[in-house]
């Protein structure tokens, strides 16, 4: 369960390729160019489409974009004909050959019928509207002026969980995605009863077919290291999730009559969903996927397929490199300048920044300070912190949380990591955090905290309820002379076990903020996003 | 192009008081520099030798901030002596609008001074004599108290200036601060520096009479030119850099710096009211943002 350095996922290396033709139940291949399936042929004409298909009405092999199937197991095809292994490629020749279509109207004359059909579509809504607002004049004097319009924005799903509309409306949503909807466990505290709770022991993956036809099977083996916290902490979260992107997109082949702008898009939803009901999305991610849907909406239009990937996999490559690698080691260099000789210096938890600035503090510049390990049930991150910090001879400390007021008078900083900086300025980060910097306000102590920008979110939240990860509350049950003390949890109607992810500091709490764009009280957060979204 | 260094010399005034800095550019044959880069390192190297020379946190933020305005635009030109002479030009400008910039801050403050009210001052501030001046003329009628400031009593000196203004004034010990409070409607200081967090660097003392205003709830106000901010995020008192707490000559000669006295303090950002400047009057979270634009 350690949390690996960035850039050093614990995961396999890069998916082998597997030998076409094996059999059902094995990886087979996504990148089987020969074998061809003569379903897409046979298939029945599909709503919405100019003979091209989302592929995601039903269960059969969808309209290869992911490249066909050999042979696709009996108990998905349906009522249609077995496939025929050596017939001859269908209708996408490979991932490589989707330019013209194969006897289809040219790109040009697709997006003027699209047109058209749009502007028929806006003419019959206006026709619409007209009536509707005829029928408003009249019922007008009826109208209350305090009316909400339509500008509240809506809530997002993972924090209504106790509202059943909400709640039918996702099982809709991915049962037409065909992802698995992931059952909530256990009985919540009622505080939390609008977040979801999963269980370790039940993931997703027991709930869909092996090998999957719609999510690629890389991400199906992140959605496992998520929700088994394999993976943790939101930079190896989000850097494992860009290079899972960047497989998708290699994999990726356009289908004939779609535009890759537009396809790709749409075919990433279901594996974000997917991820989000295996562990819901982090800021980081949230943010790297927003970054990256919008690259590939804006590709031009005249960019061959494969150019387009290639550009798509650099510009993944560059967000990587520059806002990931390059801003920890700016932060680093930021926070040395704070780092004195004979400081001590308290940190909490597992975070890749701190780790990292501590241990170029010590070994590239020689400062000699050392550190105080904080740590709390039941993840007890800081062992790996420790881990880590000792290997490189830095003098350390270890304490569980409820001692910290034992050890803050001797402490001269507190440095903490942060999972996402929000926009009033508080910070969003492990449980825990909270509670070390307000004690350490109460000592007079300085709280620094290390973030880099693309963390910053625009949500604003001022307590930790509103919206939050419950973990597997099964986590708490402790194992002591082999007794498990609250074994029998779930049987007590008065007992309830919470085992919280995430809370918020205020922003009174926290000194300075160290990001790549240097050192900022925490009032500025704001600044740095109006100063990002203008450069965008 | 004839050898030509531009030097900015600083008027000092006596005893290391706040600086007023004057343009004198003085064509002084230095360093022979035909290229953008060596202009802009012995510019620098100007900025190190007065900093040597007085180390306060204006010279520096003031130099840097110098440095930055006339190298911020476009330096395209592809003959040097165009682009000194719009650097000269941006120069002017800079100083320009420095000289200006009291008398924008005076206008700005004075209406917060009520008619009748007690102000309560720290040592010698020429930005708030020109505050108080203004107040002056707008007729109204307050009456001062200026603490003593050791070790060099430049609180004696700000009495006597404010005496010449017909300003009733009390000369008070350091440690009468706290006994005053009760009385003053407001505290106005000066500042040599305002740092990112919004907090300022000032003469010693300044920390004091800032948590005694908070503790009786009274409003705590600064007046500084925009030079004035600087890059420096000190987290307490230990984190100002020496450099600055000490006198260029103590630094130089002395040995053990644990047994000098600072000049300055520190006031944290959560003992300021509001921040009078010529970008307009500031709160101590706003300065980031102004800083943000200023040195990105």
């Amino acid at each position: 369960e350690a949390a690996p350095e960035p850039g050093e996922p614990r995961s396999r290396p890069p998916q082998q390729r597997q030998p076409c033709g094996e059999a059902p139940g094995g990886l087979a291949g996504w990148e089987c160019p020969q074998a061809g399936t003569a379903l897409s042929r046979e298939r029945p004409p599909v709503r919405g489409g100019h003979g091209g298909t989302s592929g995601m009405s039903h269960l059969s092999a969808p309209e290869s974009s992911w490249s066909s199937l050999p042979r696709v197991p009996a108990f998905l095809q349906g009522p249609r004909l077995a496939a025929h292994p050596t017939s001859p490629p269908a209708l996408a020749d490979g991932p490589n050959d989707s330019e013209k279509p194969t006897g289809g109207k040219s790109k040009a004359e697709l997006r003027a019928e699209r047109r058209a059909k749009q502007e028929a579509e806006r003419a019959q809504k206006q026709a619409k509207k007209a009536e509707l607002s005829q029928a408003a004049t009249a019922a007008k004097p009826r109208l209350t002026p305090t009316e909400p319009q339509s500008v509240v924005k809506r809530l997002p799903e993972h924090v209504q969980v106790d509202d059943p509309a909400a709640q039918r409306k996702l099982a809709k949503k991915l049962e037409r995605q065909q992802v698995p909807l992931r059952q909530d466990y256990g009985t919540k505290v009622n505080l939390f009863s609008h977040l979801h709770q999963y269980s370790r022991k039940k993931p997703l993956t027991q709930q869909m077919s092996i090998p999957s036809t719609v999510i690629h099977p890389a991400v199906v083996r992140l959605g496992l290291q998520y929700s088994q916290g394999i993976i943790n902490g939101s930079n190896a979260r989000c850097i494992a999730l860009l290079e899972v992107f960047k497989q998708l997109i290699r994999d990726y082949s356009t289908p004939p009559n779609e535009e890759l702008s537009r396809d790709l898009v749409a075919k990433l939803k279901p594996h974000i969903s997917f991820l989000n009901q295996c562990r819901p999305l982090s800021a980081s991610m949230g943010n790297a996927i927003k970054f990256l849907k919008k690259e590939i909406s804006c590709l031009p239009d005249t960019l061959r397929e494969e150019e387009a990937k290639e550009k798509l996999q650099d510009t993944i490559d560059k967000y990587l490199r520059e806002k990931i690698l390059l801003a920890a080691e700016a932060i680093s260099r930021s926070a040395f300048e704070k780092i004195n000789d004979k400081d001590v210096i308290l940190v909490y938890g597992c975070s890749s920044l701190v780790n990292r600035t501590l241990c170029d503090a010590h070994v590239k510049k020689g400062r000699a300070f050392r550190v105080i390990v904080v740590d709390s049930r039941p993840r007890l991150e800081g062992r790996e912190t420790l881990r880590r910090l000792v290997r490189k001879g830095i003098h350390c400390t270890y304490v569980m949380i409820n001692a910290i007021s034992y050890v803050l008078p001797e402490v001269s900083k507190v440095l903490l990591g942060a999972h996402a900086l929000l926009a009033n300025g508080s910070v969003m980060s492990r449980v825990g955090t909270s509670q070390i910097a307000l004690v350490s306000k109460a000592y007079n102590v300085p709280v620094l905290v290390c973030c880099e920008t693309y963390k910053f979110c625009e949500r604003v939240q001022t307590d930790s309820f509103v919206s939050n990860e419950l973990d597997d509350p099964d986590d708490l049950i402790v194992l002591r002379k082999g007794q498990a003390q609250l074994g029998g949890w779930a049987e007590n109607k008065s007992l309830r076990l919470l085992n919280l992810v995430y809370d918020v500091t205020p922003p009174d709490l926290v000194d300075l903020v160290i990001t790549d764009l240097g050192m900022i009280p925490c009032t500025s957060v704001p600044v740095v996003l109006r100063v990002k979204n203008v450069d965008q | 192009t004839p050898p030509v260094a531009y030097l900015l010399t600083f008027k000092k005034k006596k005893k290391g008081s706040s600086l007023r800095k004057s343009p004198s550019l003085v064509p002084t044959p230095r360093r022979h520099t035909s290229t953008i880069q060596g202009l802009r390192s012995s510019l620098l190297a100007a900025i190190d030798t007065l900093s040597r020379v007085d180390s306060s946190v204006a010279v520096s933020s003031g130099g840097e901030l110098f440095l930055r305005f006339i190298s911020l635009t476009s330096l395209e030109y592809s003959d040097y002596s165009k682009c000194k002479e719009i650097m000269i030009e941006r120069g002017e400008i800079f100083l320009r609008k420095v000289s200006l910039s009291r008398n924008k801050i005076a206008k700005l403050c004075h209406p917060f001074i009520r008619d009748g009210a007690q102000i309560l001052t720290h040592a010698y501030s020429r930005v708030v004599l020109r505050v108080l001046e203004a107040a002056v003329e707008s007729k109204k009628r307050f009456s001062v108290y200026v603490t003593e400031s050791q070790p060099d009593q430049a609180g004696q000196k700000m009495a006597k200036a404010l005496r010449k203004l017909n300003i009733p004034v009390t000369v008070i010990l350091d440690a009468a601060v706290g006994y005053i409070m009760e009385k003053v409607d407001l505290v106005l200081v000066g500042a040599e520096g305002v740092v990112e967090s919004g907090g300022i660097i000032n003469k010693i003392g300044t920390n004091q009479i800032a948590v005694c205003a908070k503790a009786q709830n009274k409003p705590f106000y600064v007046v500084a030119e925009s030079f004035k901010f600087v890059r420096l995020f000190p987290l307490n008192q230990q984190d100002v850099p020496d450099k600055f707490k000490y006198k260029a000559d103590t630094l130089k000669t002395s040995q053990n710096l644990t047994e000098e006295h600072p000049w300055i303090d520190y006031t944290s950002p959560s003992l300021i009211t509001l921040l009078f400047t010529d970008l307009g009057v500031l709160t101590p979270s706003a300065v980031s943002d102004e800083l943000i634009k200023l040195y990105l």
